[in-house]
C-alpha cells in the first residue's frame, strides 16, 4: 500500500492551482498538516492517479469547495477548554458591559459550536440583546450548519459537562429543543450572529471589534501568514479590546507582541494596549 | 528514501535570548496508550544525557492530567522535559510531549505543528500521525517505539517509518499491561527489534549515538 502518495512537491502544485484558478490561497499554510489532508482525500475519493485527482481540481467548481472543505480543519465543540469560557465569563464580559454596542468577530467559526457557546455567555451576562457576533469561515457549507445552529443530540451531554465546567448556572437543555437526531438551539441565540464568508488570508478588515475570537486556527498557518493574520486582527480592534486563541497559541515571538498584554491567568486571552 | 544529515545545521530557537542552538540530528518518537506510561517511567532515568536526539512522546490520555504528565516525567530524567509547543524546532536532548487532544507533526524544517483534526484510531494525539508525520522528514534517522496499549494506533505509522529508512521497535508483548498494542504492530510491521523495559533506554542511548 502506497501511503503517501501525492509527494510534498505535488500538493505544492495542487495549492498553486487553486490559488491561481479560485483564488483561495493555502500555500502559507503548515506544509505537514496539509500533506497529510490532501492525501486523505485522495483515498477516500479514490482517486487513480495524481493526474486526474489535479485535473478534477482544475476543471471542477463544485469539486473545489469539497476540497477546500476536506483540507480545512472543522472539528469544533461547544465550551471547547471550559476553563477558556470560565475566563471569558469573568474577565472579559464585565469589561464588554460597559459598552453601549458590543461587536464580536469569531475568525474560523467553522460550524458554529463555540459561536453559540458564547452567545449563551452573553445572554447569562444579560448582554445578548445589545450585542452582534460576525462569524465568519473560509467555507461556505459550515457556515450554513452554523446558520441552523442545529449539532448532534448525541454531543449535548459532552457539551452540557463542558457548560457546567465553564460555570454555567442554568440547565443547559434549555437552550435547544430536541429534535430526532438533533439539538435545535434557541432562535434567540442564532439572532444575534452573522454568519458570513471571511478568508483571513486574502480578506482585509471589515470593522473595529471589542472582541476577536479565533481559536485553534492560526496552528495551520506558517509563521509569516501567522504575522500577517494577527495584524489584521490588531487593525480589526478596538484600543483595550480583546483577542482570544487557541489553548496551545500564542501572540509571543508575533510581530504584534509589543501592542498585547497577556491577562492574568492561563487562559489565552490579551487586551490591545497600544493602538 | 534519502535523508541528509543535519547535525550541523543550526537555527534560532523560540528563546528570548535567540541561543543558537543544533538541530536535532536525529529523532525518537516513543507512542504508548494504556500500559504505556510505566514503560516510559522505567527507561527515562536510564537516558543518557549527551543524547544526539530528539525525543517526542506521544501518550494517549485523559486531557485533564495535562500539566501532571510533564511534571510527572521532569521527575525522572536530567534531560529537559517539555509539552510541544507549535513552531519549536527540534533540538537534540529535549524531550517533547505532545499535548493532550492535538495531533503533533514533525515539518520538513524539523519544526512542529499542532493540528486539532478528527480523532485518528480514536486517539488524538495519534501516534501513527506523529510516526508518518516524521519519516519522511528523519528517514534513517529515526527510531519510533511503540509501547503498551489497548488500541491498534501506532502500527500504520511504524511502517511508514520503516519504509522511510528508519528503525522500529515495538516493545515485547509479555511485559506490557496491555498487549494488544504491540502484538498487533508485530503482526503488521516489519519490527527490527522487541524490547523488554529495562532494555530500551540502553537500545535508545546507542542509536543516539551517545
Amino acid at each position: 500500500m502506497i501511503r503517501n502518495p501525492i509527494s510534498e512537491q505535488e500538493v505544492a502544485m495542487l495549492l498553486n492551482d487553486v490559488l491561481e484558478r479560485y483564488g483561495y490561497d493555502f500555500t502559507e499554510y503548515a506544509p505537514a498538516s496539509i500533506n497529510r489532508r490532501v492525501n486523505h482525500l485522495f483515498r477516500i475519493d479514490r482517486f487513480p492517479s495524481f493526474a486526474e485527482y489535479r485535473c478534477r481540481i482544475i476543471s471542477d467548481e463544485e469539486y473545489v469547495l469539497r476540497f477546500v472543505e476536506e483540507i480545512t480543519v472543522n472539528v469544533t465543540e461547544m465550551f471547547r477548554d471550559p476553563d477558556f469560557y470560565s475566563a471569558l465569563r469573568t474577565e472579559v464580559l464585565p469589561v464588554l458591559a460597559t459598552y453601549p454596542f458590543i461587536r464580536v468577530w469569531h475568525a474560523g467559526c467553522s460550524t458554529g459550536e463555540e459561536v453559540y457557546s458564547f452567545a449563551i455567555l452573553l445572554k447569562e451576562a444579560n448582554l445578548l440583546h445589545k450585542s452582534v457576533i460576525y462569524a465568519t469561515d473560509i467555507n461556505t457549507h459550515v457556515l450554513e450548519k452554523g446558520r441552523k445552529g442545529m449539532f448532534r443530540l448525541s454531543q449535548m451531554q459532552q457539551y452540557s459537562r463542558n457548560y457546567m465546567e465553564a460555570g454555567g448556572q442554568e440547565d443547559f437543555s434549555s437552550y435547544y429543543t430536541a429534535n430526532y437526531d438533533y439539538a435545535k438551539f434557541r432562535e434567540y441565540l442564532g439572532e444575534k450572529i452573522i454568519f458570513s464568508p471571511h478568508n483571513l488570508v486574502t480578506d482585509g478588515s471589515f470593522n473595529e471589534f471589542q472582541l476577536i475570537i479565533c481559536r485553534n486556527v492560526l496552528i495551520y498557518f506558517n509563521k509569516n501568514l501567522q504575522d500577517k493574520v494577527l495584524t489584521l486582527f490588531s487593525e480589526s480592534m478596538e484600543q483595550l479590546g480583546f483577542l482570544a486563541l487557541g489553548s496551545k497559541e500564542t501572540l509571543n515571538f508575533t510581530s504584534v507582541i509589543k501592542k498585547f498584554r497577556q491577562l492574568g491567568n492561563r487562559e489565552k486571552i490579551w487586551r490591545k494596549m497600544h493602538l | 528514501m534519502e535523508t541528509e544529515r543535519r547535525s550541523g545545521e543550526r537555527c534560532t530557537c523560540n528563546d528570548e535570548t535567540t541561543t543558537l542552538m543544533t538541530v536535532a540530528p536525529r529523532l525518537i518518537v516513543i507512542g504508548g496508550s494504556a500500559g504505556g506510561l510505566q514503560a516510559i517511567l522505567s527507561l527515562l532515568p536510564d537516558l543518557d544525557v549527551q543524547l544526539q536526539s530528539a525525543v517526542i512522546i506521544v501518550l494517549h490520555r485523559q486531557s485533564h492530567y495535562e500539566s501532571v504528565l510533564t511534571e510527572l516525567l521532569s521527575t525522572k530524567t536530567k534531560l529537559p522535559v517539555k509539552e510541544a509547543e507549535e513552531k519549536e524546532a527540534l533540538l537534540s536532548g529535549v524531550i517533547y510531549i505532545a499535548p493532550a487532544d492535538y495531533h503533533l507533526l514533525v515539518e520538513a524544517d524539523h519544526t512542529l505543528s499542532l493540528d486539532y483534526s478528527e480523532k485518528v484510531n480514536y486517539s488524538r494525539p495519534s501516534i501513527d500521525v506523529t510516526f508518518s508525520s516524521a519519516a519522511p522528514v528523519y528517514g534513517g534517522n529515526m527510531l519510533a517505539l511503540l509501547l503498551s496499549g489497548a488500541n491498534t494506533d501506532g502500527a500504520e505509522g511504524l511502517i511508514d517509518v520503516h519504509e522511510a529508512g528508519g528503525v522500529i521497535a515495538v516493545q515485547d508483548p509479555q511485559t506490557a499491561d496491555v498487549d494488544y498494542m504491540p502484538r498487533r504492530a508485530i503482526q503488521l510491521a516489519p519490527v527490527d527489534v522487541i524490547l523488554r523495559p529495562e532494555e530500551m533506554a540502553a537500545y535508545i542511548n546507542g542509536f543516539a549515538g551517545v
